[in-house]
Order: C-alpha cells, then structure tokens, then sequence
C-alpha cells in the first residue's frame, strides 16, 4: 500500500442557491487577465442544462476522460499515445471560443462622448478578444435557471438516460424542478489532463493531490483541453499556456480556504484530507460502470485505523496532516455516512470532489391541474420512503450524474437525507410518529447519532469545522531545496516576473 | 564578395543566432516557449493550413535530410529518367501540399479578426519568410526539374564544406538565382528559430512516448513520476 494524503471537497447540494458567488470570488482573483477573461475556473451550472463548455458532459463529441479498452484503461481521445501525437498539429475534439462564449465588455464610454441627439445614447457590446463591437450570443450561464430551456436544459446529455414520460413530466410548468451544480477541478487521482499533456507540465502536487499546471513547460500543445472530461483545463489564448483551478494553493498554504469555498454563501463547500492507497489507482478506475461509486469509495482508508497511520507515516505523511485527516468533513461525509458521490464516476479520472444529491421537495403531484400536497402529507411517512422512484427530479437523471447510471447507490443516499429529515423533524417539531421515525432510520441505514451527526455538519457547521485544512508546510518544501533565508533573498515571495508574451 | 558574405559567413552567423539565442531565451524566459496554437480561436482553417503544412513540411525536411546523408544513392536513383521523374513528382506534391497549407494559414492569420489580435511582428515576417521559402523549393521543382540531382551533386558538398569550417562556394554561386534564395532563405529561418514561435520545434515532445501517464512531484523525494 502506497498512501497519500489529498486535499478534497465536498459540495452539498441542497444549500446551493444558484448565487455565483463562488465564480465571482475565483474570477476576482485569478481569472480577470487578458486571454482568461472566458475562464470560469469556478462556474455554477443549472440542471437539467448543457452547462459550460455547452455540452461538455457528451463525450461522444469531446472525447475526454478515460475508457476500458479490453483489461486496460485508456484515454478516449486517443487510440495510443502515437496517435494522439499525430493530432498535435490540430486537435479535432477541442472545444474552441464559440463552445464557451465570447467574453465582452461594454462601451460605456460611448455613453458620454456620444453627440446630442433625439435618443438616449447606449453602450454597446466590445469584445474583449477582438475590440470590435459585437453581439452577445452565449455566456458562461446562458442557461441560468432554466433560461432557455427548450434549447438548453432539453439537450442535457444526462436527459437520455431518462423515458419519455420522464422528460415530458420534467418540463410540465407545475412540476418543473432544477438545481444547481456548481464546479471546479476535480483534482482526480487519475487524471485525464496529466495523462493527455504531452510536454509532462501537468503534475499532481504529491503531498496534497492539487493538479497544477507548470507554466514553463506547457507548450500549448491543448491536450489538456480535451483529456480533461470536465473541461476544468482552459486555453489561455492570450500567452499560448494552458491553465486551470490551483484550489487556491497559495491561501492554502497560508492556512485559508480557497476563495469559492471562503465566499460561499449557502456554505455548502467542505473542504478535509482524504488518505487513499495509490497503488490501487489504476485497478478502481478500470472495474464495471455499476462498480465505479462502490470501487472509488473503496480506494480511501480510514484514518483511525492504527495500520494504516503507520503506513501514512512510512510515507512521510505528518502527524498534523494525519490529525486532520481525522477530522475531515470529507470523510465523513465521502466514506464514513456514504451521502457525497463523484461527479460522473463514468469518466474514471477518479475525481476527489464529491457531491451530496440535493433532497429538493421530494414529491410533487398535479390535481385538478393544481399543484397538490394533502395527498401525500396525509398519507405521512410512507410516499416519502416508497415513492422514490417518483421524486421531481427522477433518479435515474442523478443516477446518471453522479453514480454512472446505478440508481441503488442514488437511492441509498437518498434514503439516508430524508431519514435525518425525518428525524429531526420527529425530535423538535415531534409531529411524526416514533414509528415512522424508526422506520426511516432503519431504511437510511442510520443511527440516530449518525442522524444528529449528518444533522450539525449539514446545517450547524462553523467555519472550522467545514473547512480542515491540513498544514502544507510549505516552508519545509524550500527547506529541502536551499536554506529559507538564502531562499527567500533569492527569490522573494515566488515570479518576479509577468508571465507576458514578448517574442 | 556578396556570395561570400551569404553563402559562407551567413550560414555561421544564422546557427550562431540560433544556439546563442536559443539557450539565453530558454534560461532566462522559459515562459515563452509555446506553439502558441491559435486553434482555440479559429477552428476550421487551422485544419486545412496547419494539418497540411505540417505533413507537407515535415515529408519535404525529410527528403532534404536523405539527401543531405545519403547524396550518392540520390544520384544513383536520378541516374534511370522515370525515377527521376518519381522522385521529382513526389517532391513536388509534398512542395504544393505545404504551399497550399501554408498560404491557408495566412489568409487565415489576416482575414480572421480574433487571429490579428494574436499576431505579432515576428508572425509576420515569418510567414513571409517561409512564403518565399516554400516558393523558391516549388518554383525549382517545377522550372528545374533535375533539382534533387543538383541538391545532392552541388548543394550536399557545399553544406558539408560548411560543416567542415572550409566553405566551399565554388559549389553554389552559378545556381539559379531561385536555388540560391532557397538556400538563403534556408539560413534565415534558421536564424529566426529563437526569435519566433519556431521554438515550438525544438520542444516537441518525445519524452510522452516512454514516460507514464500520471506525473506525481514531490517537495522532498527525489523522484518525480509515478
């Protein structure tokens, strides 16, 4: 066994509101230089949705992530590495500008110079890559709460997986139902960006898991692009490199969370170590699709387990980090409770942010053409446990989100969220029967102290419990290189020079 | 005089840009080496000029490089007329390959808006310079149709001669004046390698073939892979 420690997330789905504060934070920091102003390192999508690059879940048309190929795993972009070479000089599954949008600004000064006139003067769209005036066809969340449904959320590639009635029944104006999904890197365990770049300037940060990309060594060869299936690598088209989300390493490093974790509102992001056995990598990316969330889940080790503490320690994993990872909400939520699931395990890059599947109101139902309740608060408890399978947003579309299409693992966190619900509705509001609340532990499979538990850190977490953040040293990284003082004159703080085109 | 400059202290002061240049851009503004594709802007020209000009460039440097180690066989083969003209028309469909990929790549460098915006001065004088590169190379396969014999009978030796240090241009100053531009114009690029996104060559990357997909780096362990 082979463990590593890896900084990972969670992002609770039922307290997302949709604000982009997330994506405003991440922009504010990192992505407002020429040639990134299209980045959304962080974006918040709606779903159902085609969301952003436009449909970057079909990998029918972008090729990205990995695919079993007889006992091996390949990248699904290219038949071997020979091949995805003699695509260097153009890369056919590249999503380019128009896949994403064309940033703009407006003209606002248009509004003070222009001349007098019978009408007010507006300020017309420019675009940031061209200058030029231009209109505005598509943004980063064109689809913003269903915005353009018929074109937009109907074409979600996860809608397939769904019947007819079920997509029809999606859209009927009473029931019409969305959440959001917001994202960021994965920083995967087997990534498809590392494995694609053909210069070697993608690398996983060994003591943390951050996926990062070296700004030296890319030579905008764009594998990246497509390797990654969650289109979490972008082309800066401005210096000729590739760049994605670095999870905020510098505030990590000084003991803050990433900034889209710090901002959000609805605090729906956690944030903790996670100790996997790296040496099963390769053997949990490659079992069946039905296997994938059970398998994935499998890779991470228990953290007060005494054998593997002493193996975390044979690797050079610190006694902190190792304290941290006891603490992790990750953890907890990932392996301890099992409510958190990848996003599109199917991909098998092994991606180490989770999430946890929105409860929403659960069941809805059209009467005389109006929307009705009574039916099912009468009938108590029961159409909660049982009606699953007729939950507003259907199972088989989360399924197909976060689970690979195998609808058990779905309900089973489903069964536990509206088990804690149930639960702490029977000990404060005590308007349901002890029966029933036994009877919806039992079938969530929980304690009531495992309940409570998921209880404070869903709704009652503070700051430092959300976010555990390992210490990451970094001034033992530069100790191992050079003295800190001559490093420090040396070098300062880190670049002193822009990253500019000059030549 | 004149042809002694070009054609004996130029070819000496083009590698010497070249190296020179070459390694103080890599240490001191390693930042700057990229292809610095612009596909992510434009999609379907760059298909049409980049995939031709590459294949058409990279089958026409590999026939100057036979010819260039192995010149007496060259001869040999051109020594029967219809091998001659085998060869000669190959050349000259990998030649108008290349010209026709390039030439895409220009109008599309200038008639694209979001492309001129990633143009730089040094783009442009060098598409100029491969232009009239790539036109002198047509031009002799189509006007002088025994230029893979003068190549290897004329061109081979004078470039060994150069290799040599004893420049021998008594081989090359009665060409034509387009072989001459080609040869010339062979010196200049050279030259223009480090100054340009031509660096992009000297980085392509081999090491993908053997190294393992994943790449792990370590504060502390030594090794970086893995």
């Amino acid at each position: 066994m082979d463990i590593r420690s890896q900084v990972s997330m969670v992002f609770h789905l039922d307290k997302c509101i949709g604000c982009h504060t997330c994506s405003v934070a991440c922009k504010n920091i990192w992505t407002d230089r020429k040639g990134t102003e299209y980045m959304w390192w962080n974006n918040v999508e709606t779903k159902p949705g085609t969301g952003f690059p436009t449909l970057w879940e079909d990998q029918e048309k972008y090729k990205g992530g990995w695919e079993k190929k007889g006992k091996d795993l390949r990248l699904k972009m290219h038949g071997s590495k020979t091949g995805g070479l003699a695509n260097i000089f153009y890369n056919p599954n590249m999503p380019n500008l128009d896949d994403y949008y064309e940033p703009w600004t407006y003209d606002y000064k248009h509004l003070f110079t222009a001349p007098e006139g019978d009408d007010q003067p507006t300020a017309r769209a420019i675009s940031l890559i061209t200058g030029k005036h231009m209109e505005i066809e598509a943004g980063p969340n064109w689809d913003d709460d269903l915005g353009g449904s018929p074109v937009y959320a109907a074409n979600d590639p996860n809608l397939e997986s769904l019947t007819e009635n079920e997509r029809l029944a999606l859209n009927e104006l009473e029931r019409v139902v969305f959440f959001y999904l917001p994202r960021i890197c994965n920083h995967c365990l087997n990534p498809g960006c590392v494995a694609s770049c053909p210069a070697g300037a993608i690398y996983k940060r060994g003591e943390d898991g951050i996926v990062l990309v070296s700004q030296e060594k890319c030579r905008a060869w764009r594998m990246c692009i497509t390797g990654c299936p969650y289109k979490k690598t972008y082309y800066n088209w401005g210096s000729g490199k590739s760049e994605k989300c670095i999870l905020c390493y510098p505030r990590l490093e000084s003991g803050e969370p990433p900034a889209c974790f710090h901002a959000c509102v609805g605090r729906i992001r956690y944030l903790g170590v996670l100790l996997y056995d790296a040496d099963r990598i390769k053997e949990i990316a490659s079992v069946p699709e039905d296997e994938l969330v059970e398998a994935q889940r499998s890779i991470l080790q228990d953290p007060f387990d005494p054998e593997i503490i002493a193996l975390a320690k044979a690797n050079g994993i610190s006694d902190a980090t190792l304290a941290s990872a006891r603490n992790s909400p990750v953890y907890k939520f990932v392996k301890k409770w099992k409510l958190a699931l990848p996003l599109h395990p199917e991909f098998r890059t092994v991606p180490m942010l989770y999430y946890v599947p929105p409860l929403l109101p659960v069941l809805a139902a059209v009467k005389d053409g109006n929307y009705d309740v009574t039916e099912i608060a009468d009938a108590g408890l029961a159409p909660m446990l049982s009606s699953l399978e007729k939950a507003r947003v259907p199972l088989r579309f989360l399924a197909s989100l976060f689970a690979a299409g195998n609808a058990e693992k779905v309900t089973a966190v489903y069964r536990k969220l509206i088990a804690v619900r149930i639960h702490m509705r029977a000990s404060r509001v005590k308007d349901i029967p002890e029966a029933e609340q036994k009877e919806a532990l039992a079938q969530g499979n929980l304690t009531v102290k495992e309940a409570e538990d998921i209880w404070r850190l869903t709704s009652m977490a503070t700051f430092d419990e959300r976010f555990v953040l390992p210490p990451l040293a970094r001034e033992v990284a530069v100790e191992a290189k050079v003295d800190p003082s001559t490093h420090k004159r040396e070098v300062g703080f880190g670049f002193k020079k822009a990253g500019e085109r000059k030549w | 005089m004149l042809d002694t400059l070009l054609f004996a202290v130029f070819p000496y002061v083009a590698v010497a840009l070249a190296v020179v240049v070459g390694f103080y851009r890599y240490f001191s503004d390693r930042f700057s080496y990229s292809s610095l594709s612009s596909q992510f802007l434009e999609n379907r020209g760059l298909f049409w000029g980049s995939v031709s000009w590459h294949y058409g460039i990279l089958a026409i440097l590999l026939g100057h490089l036979i010819g260039f180690l192995i010149p007496r066989s060259v001869l040999a083969w051109n020594g029967v007329p219809w091998r001659l003209y085998v060869l000669e028309a190959s050349a000259l469909m990998f030649g108008i390959l290349t010209l026709w990929g390039l030439v895409v790549l220009i109008i599309r460098r200038f008639s694209s808006a979001r492309i001129r915006v990633v143009t730089s001065l040094m783009d442009i004088v060098l598409l100029v310079v491969l232009l009239v590169q790539v036109v002198a190379g047509v031009w002799t396969a189509i006007f002088y149709r025994w230029g893979s014999s003068w190549y290897a009978g004329f061109a081979v030796p004078y470039l060994w001669s150069i290799i040599k240090f004893s420049p021998d241009i008594s081989l090359v100053n009665n060409l034509p004046f387009m072989v001459k531009l080609h040869i010339i114009g062979a010196y200049v690029i050279v030259g223009l390698i480090p100054f340009t996104r031509l660096v992009h060559l000297l980085s392509f990357p081999f090491t993908y073939f053997w190294r393992p997909y994943q790449v792990v780096i370590w504060n502390r362990r030594k090794e970086t892979r893995g």
